[in-house]
């Protein structure tokens, strides 16, 4: 990536994520508390038995909430500041302006993501391979998220449409989906609901890597092939759809 | 290479709306300030977004010095900057912050983007206010933020929208003055709806109205394509006063204005003056020039239904 790329993908890190952190000291509180709401409801609720998944869980809706955030922030800049027309008439790139607000996501996820991992360290007991996998879900998620979260800020006009947006995706991404504790919670004939959110598929493979589920080989692939699809056709839609000039 | 802005049959739609734009021609060369006037919906802000590389045109062409806004994009995008109208600083980041990360995104290296920054807050005396919080300045600082930011950047091409709207007077004859100050070494493409401020800035005018260009040209060529050289305000009061020459538009505070030549100004004038009625005489004005324009084609539009503001009859 040529120098002038990589400075836009910087601007973006420090305009969403370290200047804001930095002038907003709350952003930082917030970003760290965020996961751990339902976290600590889930632990009371099942007397410390889901310690493992609901912690897992948690590091699903930073890489989740990320994505949602950045639709948000997207669509601020776009439609509020109008900052990214500014962008748009000057030599920034498209992809280096996404990119940069993906990683400046991410960079705001760090703090409760440092925390989590901490807790992970001391609370799961993950092998080697288990550990990679659940990181792979994770980058999987975090990719899902992002482009999701670019994609409809090129479609949201206000804030208004910001709260529908982000209602849906929470219901679909987090409410739906069993990621603080296992699929079989969820009464057998609602069960099929859950498998209408792709952090569905996201939970079960993380949940089997941890050893908290036991899925076959046949359902834990098919789990890996749904994940992968519906990323790469998110992303295919989001080329596809999303736009930085205008039509 | 030309150094001209062309716009050729440029139009554009938002599915079956009205056209935004429809068919607008021109060309203007790329120095100094052209103002483009208009009312709010007039399809000033479409225009300039076109012009920008910032929305596709529907039909039609435009280029800036021979490059074409739609083959061109990454050639353009490199010569202008953009304050949008509406532009609102990032709330949460410093003057400071601002720039540098604009300049970024425009490619600089950190080194050189540090020192420009430094460069554009004191061009603009916003030195004091490097580290304020954006959302802690007046509306005034914030524009000169604005302005100064794309100020930073090495573009000589500025396209600003509606950049006073909203500001006190004393904040906007000081954004006027750095205009004045920048024509010099810029092509300012600059939208407004104050005549005034088209009036004291710009080198050549345009009017938009429903998405057509009625006029262009300096303000001296623009009165010489009026057909009428002379404005007249009759005051309401005394008995009805129905003057034959020019054209007369009736207020809605009951005064009376008329366009007409000099020869009839001054044969009207002695006439108001033996009735003993107030009335103030005057060259035509842009104002002048732009009601005139823009009420003409509404109300040849729209014939049967009279405007609030009053019939118009010509002699």
């Amino acid at each position: 990536m040529k120098s002038s790329r990589l400075s836009q993908v910087y601007a973006s890190i420090l305009i969403d994520a370290l200047y804001q952190m930095k002038n907003y000291p709350i952003t930082l509180v917030s970003n760290v508390l965020a996961p751990f709401s339902v976290l600590v409801l889930i632990l009371l609720v099942s007397h410390g038995d889901l310690l493992s998944i609901s912690i897992e869980g948690a590091l699903i809706t930073s890489m989740i909430s990320g994505g949602v955030n950045l639709q948000i922030d997207l669509s601020h800049m776009k439609n509020d500041f109008k900052f990214q027309d500014m962008l748009v008439s000057s030599p920034t790139s498209a992809f280096a302006y996404a990119l940069g607000m993906g990683m400046a996501a991410l960079a705001n996820s760090i703090p409760a993501l440092a925390v989590l991992t901490f807790l992970s360290a001391l609370f799961i007991r993950a092998t080697l391979v288990g550990a990679l996998t659940v990181l792979c879900v994770f980058a999987l998620m975090f990719a899902f998220s992002v482009a999701l979260g670019f994609m409809l800020s090129t479609f949201s006009t206000d804030i208004q449409q910001n709260r529908a947006f982000v209602s849906i995706l929470t219901i679909i991404l987090a409410t739906i989906a069993p990621i603080y504790y296992p699929i079989t919670y969820i009464p057998a004939s609602i069960r099929f609901l859950a498998y209408f959110s792709p952090a569905t598929y996201a939970a079960e493979i993380a949940q089997n890597a941890i050893g908290d589920l036991q899925l076959t080989a046949v359902n834990l692939a098919a789990d890996w092939v749904v994940l992968v699809a519906v990323c790469l056709a998110l992303f295919a839609v989001a080329v596809k759809k999303s736009h930085w000039r205008d039509p | 290479m030309t150094d001209l802005l062309e716009c050729s049959s440029l139009s554009k739609r938002y599915g079956n709306e009205p056209p935004a734009l429809d068919e607008v021609t021109f060309s203007t060369e790329t120095r100094g300030i052209f103002a483009l006037l208009g009312r709010n919906g007039a399809g000033k802000t479409t225009l300039i977004r076109i012009l920008a590389t910032e929305l596709q045109p529907t039909s039609g062409s435009a280029s800036i010095n021979g490059m074409d806004v739609l083959r061109d994009t990454n050639r353009i995008r490199q010569q202008i900057a953009v304050m949008p109208q509406e532009a609102r600083l990032v709330p949460w980041l410093t003057p400071r912050q601002t720039i540098y990360s604009y300049l970024l995104y425009r490619g600089f290296g950190r080194k050189e983007a540090a020192s420009k920054v430094r460069d554009a807050l004191e061009k603009l005396g916003l030195g004091q206010y490097e580290n304020v919080v954006n959302r802690r300045l007046s509306g005034g600082v914030k524009r000169r933020v604005l302005m100064s930011t794309i100020l930073a950047t090495d573009a000589r091409i500025l396209f600003v929208d509606e950049p006073t709207t909203g500001l006190d007077p004393l904040i906007r004859a000081d954004l006027w003055a750095t205009l004045r100050e920048l024509k010099r070494t810029h092509f300012i493409f600059l939208t407004t709806h104050y005549l005034e401020e088209a009036e004291r800035l710009a080198d050549r005018i345009g009017i938009l109205e429903n998405g057509r260009l009625l006029t262009l040209g300096s303000l001296g060529e623009l009165r010489a394509g009026m057909k009428y050289q002379v404005s007249m305000r009759i005051l309401n009061g005394g008995s009805p006063f129905e003057p034959k020459v020019g054209e007369v538009f009736k207020g809605e505070d009951g005064s009376t204005q008329i366009f007409t030549s000099e020869e009839d100004a001054d044969r009207l004038t002695e006439e108001l003056v033996k009735e003993k009625r107030r009335f103030s005489i005057y060259p035509i004005s842009l104002e002048d020039i732009f009601y005139y324009l823009v009420r003409r084609p509404i109300e040849e539009d729209t014939r049967k239904e009279p405007r609030e503001n009053g019939d118009r009859h010509e002699e």
